[in-house]
């Protein structure tokens, strides 16, 4: 089964961090890479990253078949997307005990949503 | 390739990957070697002709290979060399490790998702691409799972387990053999032409664990099952892809020889063999597809056998089919109480709503039948369960 991890930030998330001393910041990033590299290892790992400022992006929309993008910022929401996992395992037990491997579970939100199959049974 | 020779090709997988393990005792390096001299099988036979002795080639060139494969890994660690000298094994052995593979790629130290991975490459021998392409995730991922599976199994013996252990060991094989076979078994007509057939190899799998065991009446069963409901693979979906549900399918598109062989299969188990939950879901699927119409299903013997296998392996699932069934025999009420019987086993399971749904149409109240569809489709994890479901509840 596919899962997606998603690592959302409130606004005062990167100031908390930001905030932390040296040395529990370098912790949480060390968590981080040894996550990474165990499920790199298991062969569950798909793809892993982390995603720019929200500011940096562009919201698409196509009307009357023409593409309009929009700049941020955008208006202040309460969380944003900061970052995605997507792993192949045994099931979501296990999803969720790499998901709350994930600092940002202790300070922020982390999110496990299963990926839609193509599998199915005879009904 | 052609299929002839990639169908000889994959078949003689085990056996030179036995032959080799058996001599050198190194599935990793053994198991790479037998991959490249396949893919040197692949272009030279292909110009030259299948030699004489197709085996005994294989297992001349893989044992060079491994000898390549071990210097190199030894240059590395800056070792002598001392094997490069050792004595290739004679290349027909007449032992059959296939089981011992089998057995040994479903090593309970492995997750599910692992055993799954190695069986494909070392007994079934797809390549790395084609088992990532079948599961659809990166190469990249299923090359650290198989070559993280072998390095597990570093210690393991190259035999079988002692007789006490065997059942155990062999009912993982079985269920890993069906895990293939359900990934395989979608409903997606997919990238077809890059896609490899999962439930295709299942079943060629399955074969050749039922040809190791032929008195295992569950192997038989399995094989039985799966070629049951493979049968009906050309009648369980439409042109865009939409799930058709057994009811409604076309039954002239079903595969008549894999029906044949499916029920001789599992007739000749229920005579003989002890029986199981896999024998039971086969001789369900029996049932149904010996039935020329929907109308003319059996479904008291399904209800039966239905009892069987709750007696037998209990679980919701289990619960849910022999509810339908019930309600087949004895009308949709008397399985919407018994759906409310059950409600405390059946908490959370998406199917309950999709069953309570589908009996509520029955009965007549259409209206409640669309809000159950609606939260059935809202809680699956498939993609033309999802299509289907939401399908149900428009038309109502």
């Amino acid at each position: 089964m596919k899962y997606v991890i998603l690592i959302y930030h409130n606004p005062g998330a990167r100031q908390q961090f930001e905030a932390l001393p040296a040395d529990q910041r370098a912790r949480g990033l060390a968590v981080y890479e040894a996550l990474n590299e165990e499920l790199r290892a298991s062969g569950e790992l798909i793809v892993s990253e982390p995603l720019a400022d929200p500011s940096t992006g562009k919201k698409v929309s196509v009307r009357d078949g023409r593409v309009v993008t929009t700049d941020g910022p955008f208006a202040e929401a309460k969380e944003h997307l900061a970052g995605l996992y997507l792993i192949d395992c045994d099931s979501m037990d296990r999803a969720v005990g790499y998901a709350a491997r994930i600092p940002e579970a202790s300070f922020a939100t982390v999110e496990v949503r299963p990926i839609l199959g193509f599998q199915g049974t005879d009904m | 390739m052609t299929q002839q020779l990639e169908d000889l090709l994959r078949d003689l997988v085990p056996r030179v990957l036995g032959v080799l393990v058996r001599h050198y005792g190194d599935l990793e390096t053994c198991e790479d070697a037998v991959q490249e001299a396949l893919l040197a099988a692949a272009t030279q036979w292909l110009v030259d002709g299948i030699p004489a002795n197709p085996a005994g080639w294989l297992v001349t060139v893989a044992s060079r290979r491994r000898v390549e494969l071990w210097r190199s890994e030894t240059a590395r660690r800056h070792r002598e060399e001392t094997l490069a000298a050792a004595p290739q094994p004679a290349a027909a052995s007449a032992i059959d490790d296939t089981l011992t593979l089998l057995v040994l790629c479903c090593h309970p130290s492995l997750t599910p998702v692992s055993q799954v991975a190695l069986t494909l490459r070392a007994v079934g021998g797809l390549s790395t691409a084609e088992i990532a392409r079948g599961f659809l995730v990166p190469d990249s991922t299923i090359g650290q799972r198989i070559s993280r599976a072998k390095r597990q199994l570093r210690d393991q013996e190259f035999r079988l387990p002692p007789p006490e252990q065997l059942p155990d060991r062999v009912a993982a094989v079985r269920h890993v053999l069906y895990l293939i076979f359900n990934e395989g078994y979608t409903a997606s007509s997919g990238p077809a032409l890059t896609r490899v057939e999962l439930s295709a190899e299942a079943i060629r799998l399955t074969r050749q664990l039922h040809a190791q065991l032929p008195a295992d009446g569950e192997a038989r069963g399995l094989l039985a099952l799966m070629l049951l409901t493979d049968a009906r693979r050309p009648a369980r979906t439409g042109p865009a892809g939409e799930l058709i549900p057994l009811a409604e399918q076309d039954r002239s598109l079903w595969s008549a020889p894999a029906i044949a062989e499916g029920v001789a299969l599992i007739t000749s188990s229920l005579a003989s063999a002890r029986v199981g939950p896999y024998q039971l879901q086969a001789a369900i699927a029996a049932v149904h597809d010996e039935a020329p119409s929907p109308e003319a299903t059996d479904w008291p013997q399904i209800l039966a056998l239905y009892g069987l296998l709750d007696a037998l392996a209990p679980g919701p699932m289990v619960t849910l089919n022999r509810i339908v069934a019930l309600a087949m025999v004895d009308g949709p009420a008397t399985g919407l109480n018994a759906l409310d019987a059950a409600a405390a086993e059946l908490a959370g399971h998406y199917r309950a709503d999709a069953v309570r749904a589908h009996l509520l149409d029955l009965a007549g109240d259409h209206a409640l039948a669309r809000t159950y569809y609606e939260s059935a489709a809202r809680r699956t994890l498939s993609l033309p369960e999802r299509g289907y479901l939401e399908a149900r509840a428009r038309r109502r």
